[in-house]
């Protein structure tokens, strides 16, 4: 019992960059999740990538205008990854290109502006390195913006939530019932973009992205409901940053791959062992048969 | 060991472009610098006599740099390229091929003394055994395992060469030789510049072991953002203990962080800085929960601007060791 202690709580005791690591990234998974499960039931997972990039140019012009400060730089991002996600949402909507083309076309644009604003300022420091720090080096500063980010995606999640249900699952439905549909889809997006830049802080842009999608992944091969859904993933993402920090702590491996590796492990497992997963459905396929 | 240096140099330039013996000195030498420092030495060396275009600029980070068409062009145009080599300019190597340049690509920390990254000597290694002892049952491993991290990114030896002194004149050799084989009419000049720059050099070997004498010999551990002064550590009698390692790109882990931090709180470790290319946020992370504060700012692989405290190789050298002593000397 003892020993037990040690291994998991007394890192968490002795050091309080493993309390900040550990706070951020449970508020992460509470708010990411839950957007997580809602961008694969709108088979949108890879937006989270595209997304990544395409936050560079507004941290660009962050870092032309304040050199290398944190706020500005996230500001900027922000603002940058909202125009597209919200113009991509609006090509999709208003003409009859589908969101996974527009989506596309709008990040390469944003993206290529980054690069040439980056270039401009003639410095090479590889900006996303610098302004996205690692779960281990979480300030005041981060762990504001995640708990507002957290905060702010709870909030719209308790207020739209049906909207969203129907808006995910059925939007033909959703608009022949309530003009609702459009304003929903960019609030949703913008939350999106919100807990992306919020991981950011916390995993890098390689990484974020899969805390926000493996656990919703995973949890789809439990729940078929929406709301458990988003409750496993939220509870599969904070035990994959438990993991995560502590694997990285005992087993001396970089924090951020540590996390999303344990996330792919319960995926990787929920593939087999859930209820809905490989081996729950083949014994029905097989019992069946032989009934 | 020189001499067959200047051989190697002479024979590569012969080969590589006899024409440019007779056409050269018309007009200035064009030569192509990977990163500041190693533009500084050759402004040194060359004087008015060569126009230097410099890859990766004043607090630009060589370990990740992406060249532009322009750099191409610098290259294709060059009648010396000068880089560090032990795989520091990651993107050197296809540079010089897509640019199709004739010009020689002289490796200037050959007949240095180069450091193997696993070989290097850790003056924490006591520390980090304590931490095994002391520590939960042997799992704080940290640093060796980010030591093998940059292993991988960077091959076998350290590239921070120039952080020695010494090695920095073996630097400023290896460049007159290049010159002199490039344009044999100035070669005179570029010696009596090496050989004037190369006492300044010795002057300031000389200054910092002065200065690090002045520091009491169980306070010289000092905690830095990535692995950049192996060099200084084994020439100067420092030791510098990092999160990340060697190079910018690899990512800590809460093992190393957590090594760290155990260090300061054993009062093994007695100032932390920051470093002009890396997010310093870890450090300051590092700093906030040890009370410890942060020393200031070090220059590892770049210069800073001009107008900055790092604008040559000298003063980069002095503004280092003036910070890491009144950092210390204060806590």
């Amino acid at each position: 019992m003892h020993a037990l202690h040690d291994y998991i709580v007394a890192p968490f005791v002795e050091f309080a960059f493993m309390q900040r690591a550990l706070v951020g990234a449970l508020m992460l998974s509470a708010s990411a999740c839950p957007v997580g499960v809602f961008l694969m039931l709108r088979r949108m997972s890879l937006m989270g990538d595209a997304m990544a990039h395409a936050i560079l140019p507004g941290a660009a012009v962050g870092f032309l205008f304040y050199g290398l400060q944190i706020v500005p730089m996230t500001l900027g991002g922000l603002g940058a990854g909202v125009v597209v996600a919200l113009g991509a949402g609006a090509v999709s909507r208003l003409t009859i290109q589908k969101e996974d083309a527009s989506m596309a076309a709008f990040y390469l644009i944003s993206l290529a502006l980054g690069v040439l604003i980056v270039s401009l300022r003639g410095s090479n420091i590889d900006l996303m390195h610098v302004l996205f720090g690692t779960v281990l080096a979480l300030n005041d500063e981060a762990l504001v913006l995640i708990g507002a980010i957290a905060a702010i995606t709870l909030a719209a999640l308790v207020v739209f939530w049906r909207a969203l249900v129907a808006e995910c699952l059925d939007p033909l439905f959703l608009r022949s019932v309530s003009r609702l549909g459009p304003p929903v889809h960019f609030v949703f997006l913008a939350l999106v973009v919100l807990n992306l830049v919020g991981g950011f802080q916390a995993l890098g842009t390689l990484l974020s992205v899969g805390l926000m999608m493996l656990p919703a992944a995973a949890a789809r091969f439990w729940a078929s409901r929406v709301e458990p859904m988003c409750l496993l993933a939220a509870l599969f993402g904070a035990a994959s940053c438990i993991c995560g920090l502590l694997l990285s702590y005992h087993a001396s491996l970089p924090s951020g791959p540590a996390i999303i590796l344990s996330a792919g492990a319960i995926y990787l497992l929920s593939i087999i062992a859930g209820t809905r997963g490989v081996l729950a459905t083949r014994v029905r396929h097989i019992s069946h048969r032989t009934a | 060991m020189s001499r067959m240096l200047k051989l190697a140099a002479a024979v590569s330039a012969m080969t590589l472009f006899p024409a440019m013996l007779a056409t050269a000195s018309a007009e200035n030498l064009k030569v192509v610098a990977s990163f500041s420092i190693i533009a500084d030495f050759a402004k040194n060396v060359g004087g008015d006599r060569v126009d230097i275009t410099t890859l990766v600029g004043p607090n630009g980070d060589a370990h990740v740099y992406e060249p532009k068409p322009a750099d191409a062009a610098a290259v294709a145009a060059a009648d010396v390229v000068l880089v560090n080599g032990l795989q520091l300019e990651g993107f050197l190597q296809r540079l010089v091929e897509a640019s199709g340049t004739k010009a020689p690509i002289v490796e200037l920390s050959k007949g240095g003394e180069v450091l193997k990254i696993a070989d290097e000597p850790h003056p924490h290694e006591e520390d980090d055994d304590d931490d095994h002892a002391a520590g939960e049952a042997g799992h704080a491993e940290g640093g060796q395992h980010a030591h093998e991290e940059g292993h991988h990114h960077h091959g076998e030896y350290d590239p921070h060469a120039w952080q020695s002194v010494r090695n920095a004149e073996v630097y400023v050799k290896n460049i007159a030789d290049a010159f002199c084989a490039a344009d044999a009419a100035g070669c005179d000049g570029y010696r009596a510049n090496a050989d004037a720059y190369g006492r300044k050099l010795g002057a300031l070997d000389a200054e910092i072991r002065a200065a690090i004498a002045g520091i009491p010999a169980d306070k010289r551990s000092i905690i830095t953002s990535h692995d950049a002064f192996g060099y200084f550590e084994h020439d100067y009698g420092l030791a510098f203990l990092a999160p990340e390692g060697v190079s910018t790109e690899s990512e800590a882990s809460a093992a190393d962080v957590a090594a760290l931090i155990r260090q300061i709180r054993d009062d093994k470790a007695s100032a932390i800085f920051v470093e002009n290319i890396t997010n310093p946020r870890l450090i300051e992370q590092i700093a906030g929960e040890t009370g410890l504060k942060v020393g200031g700012e070090l220059y590892s692989d770049a210069l800073s601007d001009a107008g900055g405290p790092a604008a040559t190789y000298i003063d980069m050298m002095r503004h280092n060791v003036a910070t890491i002593k009144g950092a210390i000397l204060g806590s």
